[in-house]
């Protein structure tokens, strides 16, 4: 940089800048913009405002919780973040989207009204959005994410920085099914049992396919039971039918599964438990605190801890204390809050929802030998919440601001990709680092090993174009055969597009077999892929539970789970993995490193500084709020990787 | 500090949920009954103060006198901007009517005076102090006064000029706690004072050390040799910076290519705070704060540098016993 950067104000003032994300790092950002003269900030966020962003998110008062972050609703009268800010900087012009930014109004022609882009992400998903729509509008991306005390920040600019996606990046982590379903041996493993499959087989959507139960040693026989043991009858008695749940659940179904004992050579057996072992036989249990519930008119302060008289979310409960919570949880589902019964998914703010999932988690654990954990630990496990910090977000918004700075300059030569460390590397608690040139091999052909007479079209569609590419809207040619389109579709060809996804890939009216190339394309986020079919017969069902393999693709990379081996059950109905992230904020633990390879600037050896992240196990970075970008466990790897 | 004693309410619980799966709810306990003091409300201090309010602090006590003018908000965003909010109120009493609104359980009040006027007897209600835009001998003054207090009270100087800024810390004889391959382990530091980390010879640092660690020793000498307040300096002064530094190197046996001309031209044109640099330096000093208070993690031992135009954040430390070399 030639000259200050103070000095910059005459680039600042013009700019017309896109912040995608208005949480933890969006509310320091567009303070801090405002302040160094930003004077036309545009905002898309979807999200509402929770008591637990308050701590970070400065601009948001207790009364405004439950409202949209970008947009509240109508009664107040205008953008909370907005109002927030236009208080000390008057007179400059922030314009608001309550949306979510893959919404088809954010198209190329929208990103590219633009001069620069600044993500305050917490997810995956969005990140590659973005970063998608930055490169075909061809505009500077400057991206972001925290967790704890780390931070960092990345400069993206087509043709002379890597993309956001040159790098890869890990998947949400997600668990066997039978780990889950028979053999848990992590705390984690119960609480993605409680919250995935128990919460959603007695409270969710009962069309769900669902895995509860499914891998006791006879399952055929005793499917026709399990449907009737989880409906409750009519008239049934509350005390009745949550006793009748338990007895079930943590006593029949370990019997059950005890009785296969090729399970078990190997591994400690599980103890059966049922009520009347941790209950004295009288029901009812004392609703000491009643009067204090205030439960009549918010449906979602309704709690079994008040309605027990328990207050310390840092206690870890005895078995009997997690009995008698799980059975007064249910017990308030279906006396205060029935209407929702049947739609009720997991969330991490609905009280009752966790107290349920911690307790039957703590339960199962205590079969199994697994520590018990207390609510808020729990609650952290099951709802994915990554650990936030204002300070962090303060740091990192600071750093995307000067960032912003120099790509308004078209000052390549200063861009940085800077570190917020926990721990100084080489005395540097902030790390710049030179970005890397464009990644050539991102987006380049790809290959997918599949059984093209066993996966259907459907399959592809979901297991790969979606989950894999990340696209949203995709359509898939082959030759000049259109086999799928999602999105605005012509009426008359819905029908035929429902046909072919339940086709198998051989069958389709244009057969895919091993050597078609096929061409998948996504126009909103103008992102276009050949694949290559490779015809394979066999896939190792624990390995390659998506039954295909895709092949040049850099990411995401999952982060393999432990080794368990599948219990042998013919009467299993998905092999399909769970996955342990939450679909909506799914956190991804991303592995970057700030070393690799890197020159550091004007600095000499990297090699002190690799050593001693390494003896930091795990630097994890970042993401807002509620996730995680980057950290690093494994840098050899990368390097490896690398040359 | 008394750590044990009432658990944390639930309504703090779920306030501070983020934070408290970063550092605990013990140290979430310490920071409710820390009792903080800053003196010098510009932008990196609002920033600062703004970190350690949505944190959970017990109280945070302002210290400036100063009339707010138009000036005063360009870099502080808890000032509002329109002249029959500000008129006639003091900085402090501005910051504060903001602040309190960020978190009803944080009590902010505001002191009337100057900070030479305090006695020692003030100083021993609060468990930090932090000063900002304030003149080598009061930076000097304060520190001693906290010094001779027989409870430990953590002093830090904060000063953004340009696109840099400084952060010097003392906390006398800490003792704190950290995390090491999953197992805690208790440490000890020493800090110096501000005047004995000062008066480490120059040529006994070492010879990466950041050069605005010289410049920022020069502009503080100018200032107060001139009689001028902090950042009272402009362009027209920098033949007298010069000049100092050139008689400084000489007494202290220092290449003068270690306190770079351009370096000093920047902080003394351009006197204002860079709004971006406030809240990283108000980022890390709040960060800092958190630590001292709760007692984890390793702290600044004892400067912390930041310029944006290399983009580095670095730790020195200057003490007599780091350095002989």
């Amino acid at each position: 940089m030639a000259s200050t950067l103070p000095h910059f104000t005459a680039d600042i003032k013009g700019a017309k800048v896109l912040m995608v994300g208005a949480g933890g790092i969006g509310c320091e950002l567009l303070k801090t913009l405002a302040l160094s003269g930003f004077s036309d900030i545009h905002i898309i966020d979807m999200d509402t405002i929770e008591v637990s962003n308050l701590n970070r998110q400065f601009l948001f008062r207790q009364s405004h919780v439950g409202q949209s972050k970008a947009k509240p609703s109508d009664e107040v009268l205008n953008q909370v973040a907005r109002d927030a800010v236009l208080k000390f900087r008057p007179g400059i012009s922030i314009t608001p989207y309550h949306a979510n930014v893959k919404d088809p109004d954010f198209n190329v022609d929208f990103f590219k009204e633009f001069n620069v882009v600044l993500n305050g992400l917490d997810n995956l998903d969005a990140r590659r959005h973005v970063n998608r729509l930055c490169l075909a509008a061809n505009v500077p991306l400057v991206e972001s994410g925290t967790t704890g005390f780390l931070g960092q920040v990345t400069v993206h600019v087509k043709g002379k920085t890597e993309c956001y996606e040159c790098q890869p990046k890990p998947a949400p982590k997600t668990y066997p099914v039978c780990t889950i379903t028979s053999t848990p041996s992590k705390f984690v493993h119960c609480i993605v049992w409680a919250k995935d499959l128990l919460f959603a087989k007695l409270l969710g959507d009962k069309n769900q396919e669902n895995d509860l139960n499914v891998r006791s040693s006879d399952a055929a026989s005793s499917s026709e039971n399990v449907k009737d043991v989880f409906e409750r009858r009519k008239d049934e008695d509350i005390e009745e039918y949550g006793r009748k749940i338990f007895d079930h659940v943590f006593g029949y179904n370990i019997e059950l599964a005890l009785s296969n004992e090729e399970t078990w050579k190997s591994r400690t057996r599980p103890k059966p438990i049922y009520s009347k072992d941790v209950l004295s036989e009288e029901l009812a249990p004392q609703n000491g605190n009643v009067a204090n519930n205030h439960a009549s008119d918010d449906g979602l302060s309704v709690s079994a801890m008040a309605s027990l008289g328990m207050k310390n979310l840092q206690d870890i409960w005895s078995v009997k204390e997690n009995s008698r919570i799980f059975l007064e949880a249910l017990r308030l589902f279906f006396t205060k809050r029935e209407k929702e019964i049947g739609n009720l998914s997991f969330d991490k703010d609905d009280q009752l929802a966790v107290e349920f999932v911690t307790a039957a988690a703590n339960i199962r654990a205590a079969s199994f030998g697994i520590p018990l954990h207390n609510l808020f630990e729990a609650k952290g496990i099951a709802g994915n919440i990554v650990h936030a910090v204002a300070t962090t977000n303060a740091v990192i918004a600071g750093l995307i601001v000067i960032e912003a700075m120099k790509v308004l300059r078209n000052d390549i030569q200063s861009y940085r990709m800077t570190y917020c460390l926990e721990h100084p590397s080489r005395n540097m608690l902030l790390m710049p680092v030179e970005p890397f040139e464009p990644n050539k091999s991102c987006y380049t052909p790809l290959s997918l090993e599949v059984n093209t007479n066993h996966s259907k079209l459907k399959d592809l569609v979901e297991k790969i174009v979606k989950a894999k590419l990340g696209m949203d809207l995709p359509l898939i040619m082959n030759a000049s055969s259109l086999l799928y389109e999602a999105g605005d579709v012509e009426d008359d060809m819905v029908p035929i597009y429902e046909a072919n996804l339940e086709k198998v890939l051989s069958e389709l009216p244009s057969p895919v077999t091993g050597g078609t190339m096929l061409t998948v394309e996504d126009y909103q986020q103008e992102l276009k892929c050949n694949i290559n079919i490779k015809h394979r017969e066999e896939f190792d069902e624990e390995k390659e539970p998506d039954g295909m393999v895709l092949l040049g693709w850099t990411q995401p990379v999952s982060v393999p789970e432990s080794k368990d081996k599948s219990v042998g059950n013919g009467a299993s109905t998905s092999d399909a993995t769970i996955a342990a992230a939450e679909s909506e904020k799914d956190d991804e633990i991303g592995i970057v490193s700030p070393l690799k390879k890197r020159k550091l600037h004007d600095d000499s050896d990297v090699s002190k500084a690799v050593a001693e992240t390494k003896n930091h196990k795990q630097l994890q970075v970042i993401d807002d709020e509620d996730d995680l970008v980057v950290l690093e466990d494994n840098l050899d790897g990368f390097k490896k990787r690398r040359l | 500090m008394d750590v044990d004693g009432e658990e944390l309410t639930a309504q703090e619980t779920a306030l501070y949920d983020r934070q408290i799966r970063v550092w605990g709810a013990d140290a979430q306990r310490r920071l409710s009954k820390a009792h903080v003091l800053v003196y010098g409300m510009k932008g990196t201090v609002a920033e600062f103060c703004k970190n350690i309010v949505l944190a959970g602090v017990g109280s945070l006590t302002l210290i400036d006198d100063r009339v707010a003018t138009a000036e005063a908000f360009s870099s502080n965003f808890l000032i509002p901007p329109y002249e029959n909010v500000y008129s006639g109120k003091t900085l402090a009493q501005l910051c504060c009517d903001s602040l309190k609104d960020f978190n009803p359980m944080v009590r902010v009040s505001v002191e009337k005076g100057h900070l030479s006027t305090f006695d020692v007897e003030f100083f021993a209600k609060f468990d930090v102090v932090v000063v900002s835009c304030c003149s080598l001998s009061a930076k000097k003054l304060v520190n001693e006064k906290c010094r001779t207090l027989s409870k430990r009270v953590a002093f830090y100087t904060v000063d953004c000029r340009d696109s840099c800024g400084e952060i010097f810390v003392d906390l006398q004889h800490y003792k704190y706690s950290k995390k090491k391959l999953d197992e805690t382990v208790e440490c000890n530091l020493q800090y110096p004072t501000f005047v004995e980390a000062i008066s480490v010879p120059w040529r006994a640092l070492q010879l990466r050390m950041s050069k605005l660690y010289f410049a920022m020793r020069v502009i503080e000498k100018y200032e107060e040799a001139e009689g001028r307040r902090v950042g009272e300096v402009s362009i027209a002064d920098l033949p007298g910076v010069l000049k100092l530094k050139r008689e400084l190197c000489t007494t202290q046996s220092l290449s003068e290519s270690h306190v770079p001309d351009t370096l000093l031209e920047r902080l003394v044109t351009n006197t204002t705070e860079f709004p971006p640099v406030c809240a990283i330096i108000g980022g890390i000093l709040g960060q800092e704060v958190i630590k001292a208070i709760s007692g984890k993690g390793d702290p600044i031992k004892n400067f912390f540098f930041f310029d944006a135009l290399d983009g580095k954040g670095i730790i020195e430390d200057i003490s007599d016993s780091n350095g002989g070399r």
